[in-house]
């Protein structure tokens, strides 16, 4: 079974980030990055199939700048057999991006191809669907369990207040939500392992720009916070506001 | 509270290569997900979180710098990476790691027989086996070789006589690496757990490393089958060894600790208002974080320079003194001003700066205690040995 596994590295959403002059990005001076969160539970479920498949390989592939090598040996690490990088130093919108990908996976013939369902950073939730059309093959988002047996996909995926369960059959490209599963660290030995595996790195060209960021801005300061009582005589002033003013409840 | 984010002035980051980052981030998101929620609560207890140690294995934190034997067998600076992390969380926590794989697998790499490696060092390595190290007597602690515990040969085995005390994962251990003297000569054994005439007591009434098994040692005509000493050490020289290894390690450590306490005072800093302002915008305040910043990346620098020269085989005992001496220190000093700058929020169990302030009083003793690495030191420049 050939696996694949689309990962994107993005800024680590815990630290501070500052914005650049130009005001259409980010000052990358002291960015941490790293794998989009949801990206990991896709190769952490990649893995998984593999060692159940036993006879399977999981290959990483990303679009991003000569620095992703890191997050890739990050997934190798973890157990990835292989890479293919396609490099880019220039940001590209997610159009490009989705061919980028779609070039590289349309020739490989992987059962599954995994994304994470968004991106931490911008959050499109598209790349896995823009993928999958262009290769002409079924794809579920969202999803929060996974059977393979045979050719046979099985999936649940958490809806409003319940859960649906989908079959379907290979291939097909998913995009996997965080209860999946739970990512494992990469064994400190895999880690040097992986400085000897192989990473493919390809340059593909993007086509034209499809959306340009014009600006990016800080959300606006937050209001000041009111206290409208104390003790338990607040609760229902509490719940009222809640309900009639914010229309959070 | 919000992540910990490290500190990296003089871009140090630029001169690992990206093993040793991926190695680094690895450990601190570790600590970050299983060390940082329960440790202060081990601390309180008095006990250590043994359900970390099979991560710790699996992970391949036991015995990282090691080769062979299912060792991870990381570059030396990679291993000081993850000592840094690990004592971010906590010093008992290094404490362990340090112990594991300094002092105890360590010397049966270099001094033991192949059936001992055999024997133990996956079992150690993987965390199914624990282990301690004896060298600490209740009378003799700077100057170990005056020690009292003994061996006498008897058949084919040697009978182990004395006490040890202050010694890390003691009561918990599956082997104790004991030195002990021999016709004269120091000599190291491996006493296995359940050994008769091997008796352990925990040392209780610390307010320092309580999440970390501090434990005597007792052999009273304990019999070992004489295939448990290591071939390889005869003399004080043996243990030195050990300890240059693990006084690596703390320089690392102790670095991380302090690098936790900045992190955490510079926060509260930036958020803390008196006067109608943040108590960072104060010039006393500035003064205090800035000599925190500054010490961290001397430290920093100190150990990455002494990875280099362990890494090259140039690394002398000296060499590590000062980095050991000099890094406890500044954290020690690091931990005490960012008490202060939590004002009474500094003196709870809320944040972290508490417990690696006390934590590091222990570290400041152990491994040769501050003033004896003075007198290595002052050894080193004059030619003349103070401590005798
Ligand atoms: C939490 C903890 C864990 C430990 N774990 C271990 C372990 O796992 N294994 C182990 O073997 N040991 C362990 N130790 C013991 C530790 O190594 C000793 O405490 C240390 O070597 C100091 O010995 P001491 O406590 O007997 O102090 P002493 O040697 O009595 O020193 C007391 C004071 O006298 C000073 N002093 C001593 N000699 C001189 C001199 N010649 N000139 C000037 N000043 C001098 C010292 O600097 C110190 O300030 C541990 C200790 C602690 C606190
Ligand atoms: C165990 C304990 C018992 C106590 N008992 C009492 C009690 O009985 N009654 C009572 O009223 N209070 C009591 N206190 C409170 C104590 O007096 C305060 O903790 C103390 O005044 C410091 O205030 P703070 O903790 O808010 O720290 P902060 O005022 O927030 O100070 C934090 C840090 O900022 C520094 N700082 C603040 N302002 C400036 C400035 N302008 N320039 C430079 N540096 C500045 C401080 O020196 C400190 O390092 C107690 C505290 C403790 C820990």
């Amino acid at each position: 079974m050939k696996i694949a596994v689309c990962i994107k590295r993005v800024p680590d959403t815990a630290t501070r980030l500052n914005f650049a002059g130009d005001g259409t990005s980010l000052d990358q001076s002291e960015v941490q990055w790293i794998i989009s969160p949801y990206d990991e539970f896709a190769i952490e479920e990649g893995l998984r199939l593999k060692e159940k498949v036993g006879d399977a390989t999981v290959t990483v592939i990303t679009c991003g700048p000569a620095a992703s090598t890191k997050e890739i040996r990050q997934a190798l690490g973890m157990g990835a057999d292989d890479a293919v990088h396609i490099t880019s130093e220039v940001d590209l919108d997610p159009a490009q991006i989705a061919h980028c990908l779609s070039s590289v996976l349309k020739d490989r013939g992987d059962d599954i191809v995994l994304f994470g369902r968004q991106s931490a950073d911008a959050q499109g939730s598209q790349m896995g669907a823009l993928v999958a059309s262009q290769l002409g093959r079924p794809f579920a988002n969202n999803i929060a369990k996974l059977d393979v047996e045979g050719s046979e996909v099985k999936i649940e995926r958490d809806v409003d207040g319940g859960r649906e369960t989908l079959e379907s059959s290979l291939p097909i490209v998913l995009g996997a939500d965080k209860s999946l599963n739970e990512p494992r660290y990469p064994k400190l030995k895999d880690i040097m392992k992986a400085k000897k595996k192989p990473i493919e790195s390809v340059e593909i060209d993007p086509g034209n720009v499809a959306f340009e960021t014009k600006a990016i801005t800080p959300p606006p300061p937050r209001p000041e916070g009111r206290v409208v009582g104390e003790g338990p005589e607040a609760v229902e002033e509490l719940i009222r506001l809640l309900r009639e003013e914010a229309k959070v409840i | 509270m919000e992540k910990y984010e490290g500190t990296d002035f003089y871009i140090i980051d630029d001169l690992l290569t990206e093993e040793q980052r991926l190695i680094r981030d690895t450990v601190r998101d570790f600590v970050d997900d299983h060390v940082v929620d329960v440790i202060d609560d081990c601390f309180m207890e008095d006990k250590f979180p043994t359900e970390l140690i099979p991560m710790l294995g699996e992970l391949g934190l036991l015995g990282a710098n090691l080769d062979g034997y299912e060792c991870a067998g990381l570059d030396n600076t990679a291993y000081g990476l993850i000592m840094q992390e690990l004592e971010r969380g906590d010093s008992g926590l290094r404490s362990f790691v340090s112990v594991q794989g300094g002092l105890v697998m360590y010397p049966i790499h270099r001094y033991g027989t192949e059936e001992q490696k055999q024997k133990f060092l996956p079992e150690l390595a993987a965390g199914r086996m624990i282990g301690c190290f004896g060298l600490t007597e209740p009378d003799h602690g700077s100057n170990p070789s005056g020690m009292i515990t003994h061996a006498v040969e008897d058949g084919d085995s040697y009978v182990l006589n004395g006490n040890k005390m202050w010694i890390t994962n003691g009561c918990v251990a599956d082997v104790a690496v004991v030195w002990a003297k021999l016709d004269g000569r120091i000599r190291g054994f491996l006493v296995e757990k359940g050994t008769e005439g091997f008796s352990t007591t925990k040392q209780g009434k610390k307010f320092s490393l309580r999440a970390s098994i501090t434990s005597e040692l007792h052999f009273q005509d304990c019999r070992i089958p004489k295939e448990n000493l290591m071939p390889g050490a005869d003399g004080l020289g043996g243990p030195l060894s050990c300890l240059t290894q693990a006084r690596y390690g703390i320089a690392w450590g102790a670095t991380g600790a302090a690098m936790a306490c900045f992190d955490a005072a510079k926060k509260y800093s930036l958020s803390r208002i008196q006067f109608d302002k943040p108590i960072a915008s104060f010039q006393l305040v500035q003064q205090k974080l800035a000599e925190m910043f500054t010490e961290i990346t001397k430290a920093q620098l100190l150990n990455l320079r002494l990875s280099q020269l362990k890494e090259d085989g140039k690394m002398t005992a000296q060499h590590v003194s000062m980095a050991k001496r000099n890094n406890v220190h500044w954290a020690l000093e690091i931990a005490r001003s960012a008490r202060d700058l939590l004002g009474a929020n500094g003196v709870t169990h809320e944040y972290p700066v508490g417990r690696h302030m006390l934590n590091l009083e222990s570290v400041k003793t152990y491994e040769g205690t501050h003033d004896i690495h003075a007198l290595i030191l002052g050894h080193e420049i004059t030619g003349i040995a103070a401590y005798k």
